[in-house]
């Protein structure tokens, strides 16, 4: 149980995907113009994650070696699918502002990477820990990275404007340079807290 | 079970078992999905067209048309005297992609009202063109004395700070609309000759 835990923790700070790891940096410095968009994102591929993870699990000494890769994808690619249908048809307000960055989900190095490295290895139940781990990690910090960047960029906070309607805000960090410059910061502070444990 | 070898006949066996289950799945989610989708698209469609026509007098008829790929949503009082039009126009020059707009469209060619159907531009800037600070300068102006492009390039459209590309797909969109409207006026009125 011990390990399981261990599993299912190293995703928040020791392996995060981002800003530890570094992985799926594409969808994580464009959807996080906003804390809800960040949030959103982290969610979706969480559940991605989680059902190929599990999915792989147990089709693991189904698949040749051979052809691992092009099966990952085509699961991988099956959920996220399912996904996008789900989003558009229940939440479509924000599976607009996401939009392309859902299907993107596909190629997210995270997903195939943890199948790869962990699912297509372990058993059932540690590889469902394994992806929710990862995914509420990379959910966790898709959210900080969103709030910091609205509350700097637009003034606001999961869409609720704090700051008077005309007063200017550091507009550059809803941009591209900003997703830059906030992740930096981010994983800076990160590896001083880890240095100084 | 011990791990499958790499033979011919095992990888296809795996690959396809695998494709087909999840076609099989995706279909599925697909027909579980197909009706809300299309009740949202509608949906968001009809209050739209609601909000741009929005003027106090009572639509007796609609009537759809599409020509050119913009969908014009006829609205008729009940002596079939055309109101105006609700035009479903778009842009491809959006900062983030495409944008699409409802135009409401009076019979004399002012524009009532615009809403924003889909876009994707980038949140604190291109988005505040859902802002009614930005769309509302629209409102009750006529193309011939409301020059459609921003100030910037010489029109009449204040851009919104720091989103140029934006406002200018904006009205490039609503410029659309409202020509669009007046080169096919004349289809559009029934002149009181209904055939309902």
């Amino acid at each position: 149980m011990n390990n399981n835990l261990k599993t299912f923790t190293k995703g928040f700070i020791k392996e995060n995907p981002i800003l530890v790891l570094l992985l799926g940096c594409c969808p994580t410095l464009a959807t996080t113009t906003s804390a809800i968009n960040g949030m959103s994102m982290g969610l979706a591929t969480t559940f991605v994650l989680i059902m190929s993870n599990l999915s792989i699990s147990l089709l693991k000494n189904f698949i040749p070696d051979k052809v691992r890769i092009p099966c990952f994808i085509v699961v991988i690619a099956s959920f996220v699918t399912v996904v996008q249908l789900v989003m558009q048809a229940y939440v479509p307000d924000i599976y607009e502002t996401l939009g392309l960055f859902i299907p993107l989900i596909v190629v997210n190095c995270i997903v195939l990477g943890r199948a790869e490295a962990f699912a297509s290895k372990n058993s059932v139940w540690p590889s469902i820990l394994d992806g929710a781990g990862m995914g509420l990690g990379f959910t966790a910090s898709l959210t900080v990275l969103g709030c910091l960047r609205e509350i700097l960029g637009s003034g606001s906070i999961f869409g609720w404007r704090f700051l008077p309607e005309d007063t200017d805000t550091i507009l550059v960090f809803v941009l591209a340079p900003g997703a830059f410059i906030a992740l930096g910061y981010v994983i800076a502070i990160v590896n001083h807290l880890k240095k100084s444990k | 079970m011990a791990k499958k070898e790499s033979t011919l006949v095992n990888m296809l066996v795996s690959l396809l078992v695998i494709t087909a289950v999840s076609g099989g799945v995706l279909g599925l989610v697909y027909g579980m999905t197909k009706d809300s989708i299309a009740q949202v698209e509608q949906k968001k469609n009809e209050k739209a067209i609601a909000e741009v026509l929005n003027t106090g007098v009572v639509i007796a008829s609609f009537d759809i048309d599409t020509i050119d790929g913009l969908v014009y949503n006829l609205a008729y009082d009940n002596s079939n005297q055309l109101i105006g039009a609700a035009i479903k126009t778009f842009s491809g020059k959006g900062f983030g992609g495409k944008i699409e707009l409802m135009v409401g469209v009076l019979e004399n060619g002012t524009i009532n009202k615009v809403s924003v159907l889909s876009q994707s531009e980038t949140p604190g800037l291109g988005a505040n063109m859902t802002n009614e600070s930005f769309k509302g300068q629209f409102s009750g102006q006529h193309p011939n004395d409301f020059k459609l492009q921003v100030k910037k390039d010489g029109g009449d459209v204040d851009a919104i700070t720091a989103a140029t590309i934006t406002s200018r797909a904006f009205s490039e969109a609503v410029k659309t609309a409202c020509d669009g409207f007046e080169a096919h006026k004349s289809q559009f009125l029934k002149g009181g000759n209904s055939y309902e």
